[in-house]
């Protein structure tokens, strides 16, 4: 691996960027690894990172139906934060933002993870108690999260409006000031690079169409575009697609496929310096280091894998846009694209064991799965390696559905009453 | 002083001049100019810089697809826009444009310093740096490239201007007014259809603008284009201009936005600036033509290079020519027409340089009758010229070897390397695209809607065929509608047809790698960038765009997708099919987000639902709070009353003598049918087979997890008669859930739900004076203890209106509910606050509502449960009926979970120091010495003051709260520990004297 | 914005009209109490989710107000068919080539 460095690239800008090499190379599948890992997202591509540099275990593959980072890696708006109301929750994304603050040292590869604060508008009473619960919470958990009034809110966010005549007056806001964004693609080919230098293949375009069981009900290995690849240890990766490959090995899920929406305006000089976001309207925004405004929509309301989105959907977001930040109104919308999101009932992940042996599973990350990353990422891998969960993705089992002990956080947000 | 303009050529009046400002500069313009063509016309061909290296630059092209000139616009505060394209916008009196992403002038932009050091910033360099030190990234390295990157500046004032929304159904949606969706909007509007034409452009006619050569059924083009317009007018044929297909949505449901003010010198008071339509056609016709690519080579940016194409539409549309001396480089016939264009005009040729060896021999007979130089298998090395191109040094090549270059001077070079058809609203429907080897360019393959593609779309080329497919497919469309029609391709003379090839970046000779050949003009994307991430492992066009940049710049990839694939695929060593297509998506073109929420800004951006008795509140100066859609009377506070002093004495006046509240936002649903009471006990955990008719009884609703989902109080008003009430913002939740349950899983069941939120104005009198001021009102009914004790409901009569009232109290004092017909139910309010006067009746908001029934324990569902909470948590077991087999929820009741030790469970909290008001949503811990992370045991659900108990008081949800009562626990806030008592939360009046009168 | 087709008013109307209903045939067991609290959560939470025909329910809630059932595809979005509720599902097969049937288990469990 080249190490990255201000000095190889100036290096590199007087030789005619002669002494790069490729990132990681684009493997043919073995006949057999120890682990494989479905689905090259960040999450499958840093689950093989942690598995070789943590755990030792290098024979890795991590296979994709396309290229690598193309799913909702590639898809999001890329927001991190950890200001989450359970114990669980909040444990989960704060082990996920201390390993973003050094991800990119670690990776030799700038993940611009940038901490440029996360604040959470409420617009009624009721997200007033909501926020100050997430608040006083946060604050003895050990997760940053502070209080502001509007006038204060606009002073961190200055585009802001703070009329009290607004249909949803700004009645005060939660700030995260470590959470931030980061660069998104960069994180998979960073987790890419870094796995293959340790000997992970990576293998793109292949799609998996099973998994395989063996007469004693473990798993053996999974059937793929290029024949039937084996392995002991087989973790399903995969987003919105899990359900289907889970279907294979005859574990059925309790997940639903959304259609959900983003888009970015055309770039312009900076001009919102965090991100903001707004449940009572459903919009969330930040402004990329490109200069686009970066603008998260709601899912749609039909379960799908079309990866299309109606039109209503983005014009109710651009309307909350235009009623929180009025100033955006003649930006315009550079693109939208959609992303498949896989949600469970409680809307909080599923990472750990099944019921099969030796198969293993990572989803249900909803419409958050991105500031989770490298979380999910190191807790899967250690749940691989040890056969045995981390204690931060304990709570997040597939019984927790049959027990009840569900880790609700959009019932926590819960009503209005 | 307009150079450039060429008298009688354009399609617009050479007279009335249209003044504008370029960067301070005066300007004239004409009436049809773009802010380009005016600019051309006085030799201005500077008009921005480059995104990353700051390279001075000019337009590329006459249309949207602009990557490089684009500029600030303003007309007034609030009306400033970044990025606006110099080639779309309409010149109108006044405009004010300027130049963008400099420091400095345009002609000398510091920031250009970029450029001297552009071997550091190659594709991706900031993935490999800017890392150390760690906390260097957002703090010193962010900011700077965040200040660096942008475009234009932001806008920075609230935007006074409207935007509108439109729905249309059509049988027949033509997109692109151009040859081919003209004659396919003439075929079937000729059969009879019902058909509607857009186009982007101000004016319809699409490349037919720039040719007027062309002879068309005998006619020249321009006359066939104003006959073929009007008759479409005759037949009906919406035609909207300035409309651009923004995208192709799910069945045929198409957006387009239509520009309405911004070429106007003085737009109509009130007129929206943009409307967005909403289109649903039968079938769709797509006749988006196809875009020129630009040729890669070594200095292909500088300015006065452009499409050959877009040199033409200068001249023959706007009667601009774009230079005196220009040189042509192609690889496509089409644009010797360009050549042969401006050299009738004046123009000195300097050469075409053709790429190919063999160019078509119709268009080689011409150059050689105008004595212009042709250059074949020739390439182009590398131009000169800072602000301006000033010459090419172009090199025969033979054998793939590149012989000795010659400089050519010219003053602008026109380039072509081919077309490529325009499928990005076909590629929004998930249609298919396949790879044409002839044609080196994606073709539409398997379509996903009902929609065909017409012309230049589908790799047709020359005027006769695009008329020629436009009419056969606008009759297949017609006749998929179900009509007669018949295809009459109109005869075509002194056609431009032509072919041409599909080249990667030419070939150069020297250190190809010092070459700077723009392939993504402004994103600064060089063919060597795209290279260098192919061989960083990039082999997908995915990475590859990605990890440069390339495609995702303001022009959406028009002018470098096809350009960044070709060199892509010959690097990593594939077919380009193999190499991938980057997805096309929405919007076509930019779209402002004005557009998109059209009306729903401001007071409209979502309805505001208000009481019948809204009004009084207002008048009389209430405190309103948002409650889902509602606005709600939050406090009534005198001259000089905060919230709490307000609250403090609407409470006391309550307590004291009545209390008058506005409850018509509670939801009400009138439940009926034979098996109403058998509905009832599935939905509800209480039984309510035994409750008398008269009664009334509360209410708890669980979803099917268990969990409490709603509540209220429901009376009985006949043996199959109730009259259910549901929290406010629970009613169309509730309605929906009851609905369910009634259709799909006990469809046997004889009942029928009806909402009546809207029909009842509710009202609500609290208070030991409530008897007193209602009785004189009431016909009908007893009201006394006896004839109408606590929980009963009657139908009577109340101020001279029909109602329905309760004696229920969500106060613990003596209380009625009264509903009268809405359209009553502020003259009841009225009539209530007359009779009340001599009681000093307090009208009271949701504020005291929520301290008063606090102060008696009861819940607010989703304050002080989250959807976690069961009937035991909430101490609301006594609400289930006991010998009940089965109710909507119970069965998860019995979950593992469920019925674990130690849930949270509803409990009061009293502070230490009654003065301290502990904040909702505050944590409950038991050791409160303990490190973070602290183990907590619950949280704060309400908390207020309460003027009956003289001080703070709370209700929480604590780990094993019941078992707790009378231990101390901990609530750690940022102002410090406060210790506090676990009560129950019956507060005020536990044994509940008050209701006995 | 889809179009529906309302098999109660007989009409094709656009998606506004509509809500979306979750899963079609998972039928509320006759007798929860009997459940496992595997078979319970089955029914609470396991769905099928196909990449392919998707049997699902949907409400003209802005019309006639009746909830009826759909068959549609999940790759591409379109309806292969509405029908009321109550009716037997008409067997469409899947896209993906899976059987239909098997989206239909967790209902009859």
């Amino acid at each position: 691996m080249t190490r990255f460095s201000g000095m190889a690239v100036l290096k590199n800008a007087l030789n005619g960027h002669k002494g790069w090499r490729e990132q990681w190379p684009d493997s043919e599948p073995k006949k057999e690894y120890d682990v494989i890992i479905v689905g090259a997202g960040a999450h499958g591509l840093g689950a093989a990172y942690y598995l070789a540099q943590e755990h030792g275990i290098t024979d890795v593959a991590v296979i994709d139906k396309g290229w690598l980072g193309g799913g909702n890696t590639g898809r999001n708006t890329t927001i991190i934060r950890s200001n989450y109301l359970y114990d669980e929750s909040a444990r989960m994304y704060d082990h996920a933002l201390d390993l973003w603050e050094g991800l990119s040292q670690e990776l030799n590869y700038n993940v611009m993870f940038s901490r440029r604060g996360v604040m959470m508008l409420a617009h009624n009473v009721h997200d007033v108690q909501s926020f100050q619960r997430h608040v006083h919470s946060n604050r003895l958990n050990g997760v940053d999260n502070r209080w502001l009034t509007p006038e204060e809110a606009k002073r961190f966010c200055p585009p802001l409006n703070i009329s009290r005549d607004a249909r949803y007056p700004v009645m005060g806001a939660a700030l995260q000031m470590r959470a931030g964004t980061a660069r998104h693609d960069a994180v998979a080919w960073g987790y890419a690079r870094a796995a293959a230098a340790r000997g992970v293949d990576i293998i793109q375009n292949c799609p998996v169409l099973a998994v395989r069981r063996g007469p004693d009900g473990a798993v053996e290995g999974v059937d793929t575009g290029k024949g039937f690849i084996r392995a002991k240890k087989v973790a399903i990766s995969a987003a919105g697609h899990t359900s289907v490959v889970m279907q294979s090995a005859d574990v059925r899920m309790p997940l639903e496929s959304y259609p959900l929406q983003a888009l970015v305006s055309e770039p312009v000089k900076p001009c919102f310096p965090c991100v903001v976001m707004s449940n009572a309207v459903h919009a969330y925004m930040s402004q990329s280091d490109k200069g686009e405004l970066v603008i998260g929509s709601g899912t749609d309301q039909y379960v799908s894998y079309s990866q299309r989105g109606g039109l209503p959907l983005i014009e109710h977001t651009l309307a909350a846009i235009c009623e929180v930040f009025p100033i955006f109104t003649r930006m315009r919308m550079l693109r939208k694209w959609g992303g498949i999101v896989d949600v469970t009932p409680d809307r909080s992940a599923i990472v750990g064991k099944t019921p099969v042996k030796g198969l293993y599973v990572n989803c249900g990350w909803g419409t958050g799965g991105f500031k989770a990353t490298p979380g999910a990422a190191h807790t899967l891998a250690h749940t691989v390696a040890r056969d045995e969960p981390h204690p931060i993705n304990a709570p997040f089992t597939l019984e927790r559905f049959t027990t009840g002990r569900l880790i609700d956080e959009a019932a926590a947000a819960a009503v209005a009453h | 002083m307009s150079t450039h303009r060429i008298a009688g050529k354009g399609r617009f009046d050479h007279g009335g001049p249209v003044r504008f400002t370029f960067d301070g500069k005066r300007y004239e313009g004409r009436r049809g100019d773009t802010i380009a063509s005016a600019l051309l016309a006085h030799g201005v061909h500077l008009m921005g810089r480059s995104f990353k290296y700051h390279r001075p630059r000019g337009p590329v092209c006459a249309g949207t697809e602009e990557p490089n000139a684009l500029v600030e616009t303003s007309r007034g505060k609030g009306r400033f826009e970044p990025n606006t394209r110099a080639t779309a916008q309409e010149l109108r009196e006044g405009l004010e444009v300027r130049s963008q992403n400099r420091i400095g002038s345009l002609a000398f932009d510091l920031q250009a310093v970029n450029d001297l050091v552009h071997p550091l910033f190659s594709a991706g360099f900031y993935y490999k740096t800017f890392m150390w030190p760690r906390s260097f990234w957002d703090r010193v390295y962010e900011p700077v490239i965040r200040r660096a990157a942008g475009l234009g500046r932001a806008p920075d004032a609230p935007d006074p201007d409207r935007y509108a929304h439109r729905n249309l159904h059509t049988e027949l949606l033509v997109i692109g007014a151009g040859p081919a969706g003209l004659a396919a909007a003439l075929a079937a509007a000729r059969a009879g259809a019902e058909v509607t034409l857009v186009d982007e452009h101000a004016e319809m006619g699409g490349a037919l603008l720039s040719d007027p050569d062309v002879v068309i059924d005998g006619k020249p083009a321009w006359d066939w284009l104003a006959a073929a317009l009007a008759e479409l007018d005759r037949l009906g044929v919406r035609r909207l201009t300035r409309t651009t297909a923004i995208g192709y949505y799910h069945q045929n449901f198409v957006g387009l936005c239509q520009k309405l003010t911004d070429h106007l010198d003085e737009p109509p008071e009130g007129a929206p600036r943009e409307r967005m339509w909403h289109v649903r056609a039968v079938r769709v016709i797509l006749a988006q033509g196809a875009l020129e690519k630009p040729l890669v080579f070594d200095g292909n940016d500088r300015p006065g290079v452009m499409l050959a194409g877009a040199a033409q539409t200068y001249l023959n549309r706007y009667g601009v020519l774009v230079g005196d001396t220009p040189a042509i480089v192609t690889s496509h016939d089409s644009a010797y027409h360009a050549a042969f264009d401006l050299a009738d005009a004046g123009a000195k040729v300097a050469a075409i340089v053709d790429v190919r060896a063999a160019p078509g021999e119709g268009v080689l007979v011409e150059a050689r009758r105008r004595g212009i130089e042709v250059l074949t298998s020739h390439t182009v090395t590398g131009t000169n010229g800072r602000l301006r191109v000033k010459s090419l040094r172009v090199a025969p090549v033979s054998g793939g070897r590149v012989g000795a270059a010659r400089t050519i001077a010219c003053d602008c070079v026109l380039m072509c390397g081919g077309w490529t058809p325009s499928l990005h609203l076909f590629s929004h429907t998930k249609g298919t695209l396949k790879w044409d080897e002839a044609l080196d360019a994606f073709l539409p393959d398997r379509s996903a809607e009902e929609c065909h593609i017409a012309g230049a779309g589908r790799g047709l080329w020359g005027y006769g065929a695009a008329l020629a497919d436009g009419a056969e497919i606008g009759v297949t469309a017609a006749r998929a509608l179900g009509l007669d029609a018949e295809a009459a391709a109109p005869v075509v003379e002194r056609d431009r047809t032509g072919t041409g090839e599909t080249f990667k970046e030419l070939p150069t000779d020297g250190d190809a790698g010092r070459k700077r050949a723009f392939v993504d003009f402004q994103n600064d994307v060089t063919a060597k960038d795209i290279r260098l991430a192919v061989k960083e492992g990039m082999r997908s066009i995915e990475h590859v765009k990605r990890y440069t940049t390339n495609g995702m710049a303001t022009d959406q990839g028009k002018m470098s997708n096809v350009n960044g694939l070709m060199i892509a695929s010959d690097a990593v060593g594939k077919a380009p099919p193999q190499v991938g297509l980057t997805t096309f998506r929405p919007p076509y073109t930019p779209t402002t987000f004005g557009a998109f929420a059209g009306y729903h800004r401001g007071r409209h951006f979502e309805v505001t639902r208000r009481t019948p008795i809204d009004p009084w509140a207002e008048a009389h100066g209430a405190a309103f709070e948002p409650v889902s859609l509602w606005r709600r009377a939050w406090y009534f506070p005198k001259a000089g009353e905060d919230m709490d002093a307000a609250v403090a004495r609407e409470c006391a006046a309550t307590r004291g003598s009545v209390g008058i509240f506005d409850a018509s936002t509670l939801g009400k649903i009138e439940v009926q049918g034979p098996d109403a009471v058998e509905f009832m006990n599935r939905m509800y955990t209480n039984p309510w087979t035994k409750l008398g008719i008269g009664r009334a009884r509360y209410g708890l609703l669980l979803g099917e997890d268990g969990y409490i989902r709603d509540d209220g109080v429901i009376g009985r008003l006949g043996e199959d008669l109730f009259h259910v009430t549901t929290t406010t913002g629970g009613a169309a939740r509730v309605l929906n859930m009851m609905e369910d349950y009634i259709q799909t899983e006990w469809p046997d069941l004889k009942v029928w739900l009806t909402s009546t939120t809207e029909q009842w104005a509710t009202v609500a009198l609290n208070g030991p004076n409530a008897r007193r001021v209602l009785e004189p009102l009431v016909e009908g009914q007893d009201l006394s203890a006896e004839a109408f004790p606590h929980m009963s409901v009657a139908e009577c009569t109340v101020a001279g209106f029909p109602a329905r009232l309760f004696r229920i109290s969500f106060t613990g004092e003596l209380g009625f509910e009264i509903n009268v017909p809405a359209r009553h139910g502020l003259a009841l309010w009225e009539a209530l606050m007359k009779e009340g006067e001599r009681y000093d009746i307090c009208p009271y908001g949701t504020e005291t509502m929520h301290v008063l029934r606090a102060e008696k324990g009861f819940i607010i569902v989703g304050q002080d449960t989250d959807g976690t909470v069961t009937p035991d948590d909430a101490g609301l077991s006594w609400a289930i009926g006991k010998k009940k087999a089965d109710f909507v929820g119970m069965r998860s009741l019995r979950r593992p979970d469920l019925v674990a030790e130690g849930r949270k469970q509803l409990v009061g909290l009293m502070t230490e120091d009654g003065d301290v008001k502990l904040d909702e949503g505050a944590q409950v811990v038991a050791d409160p010495e303990q490190a973070l992370p602290m183990k907590m045991i619950g949280h704060v659900t309400s908390s207020y003051y309460s003027a009956a108990l003289g001080r703070h008081f709370a209700m929480a949800l604590v780990e094993g709260g019941r078992d707790l009562e009378g231990r101390d626990v901990f609530v750690p806030t940022p102002e410090g520990i406060r210790r506090a008592t676990v009560t129950t939360t019956a507060f005020y009046d536990p044994a509940g004297e008050r209701l006995k009168v | 914005m889809l179009l529906i087709h309302c098999p109660y008013c007989d009409e094709t109307l656009p998606e506004a009209e509509f809500a979306y209903a979750g899963e079609a045939h998972v039928d509320r067991p006759a007798d929860p109490m009997a459940l496992s609290d595997d078979e319970w959560a089955a029914f609470l939470f396991i769905r099928s989710n196909p990449k392919g025909v998707h049997a699902e329910r949907w409400r003209h809630v802005h019309g006639c107000a009746r909830f009826f059932n759909a068959e549609r595809d999940t790759v591409t979005d379109a309806f292969v068919s509405t029908y009321r509720a109550g009716e037997p599902r008409p067997g469409t097969k899947c896209s993906a080539g899976a059987p239909a049937g098997d989206d239909m288990k967790v209902a009859a469990e």
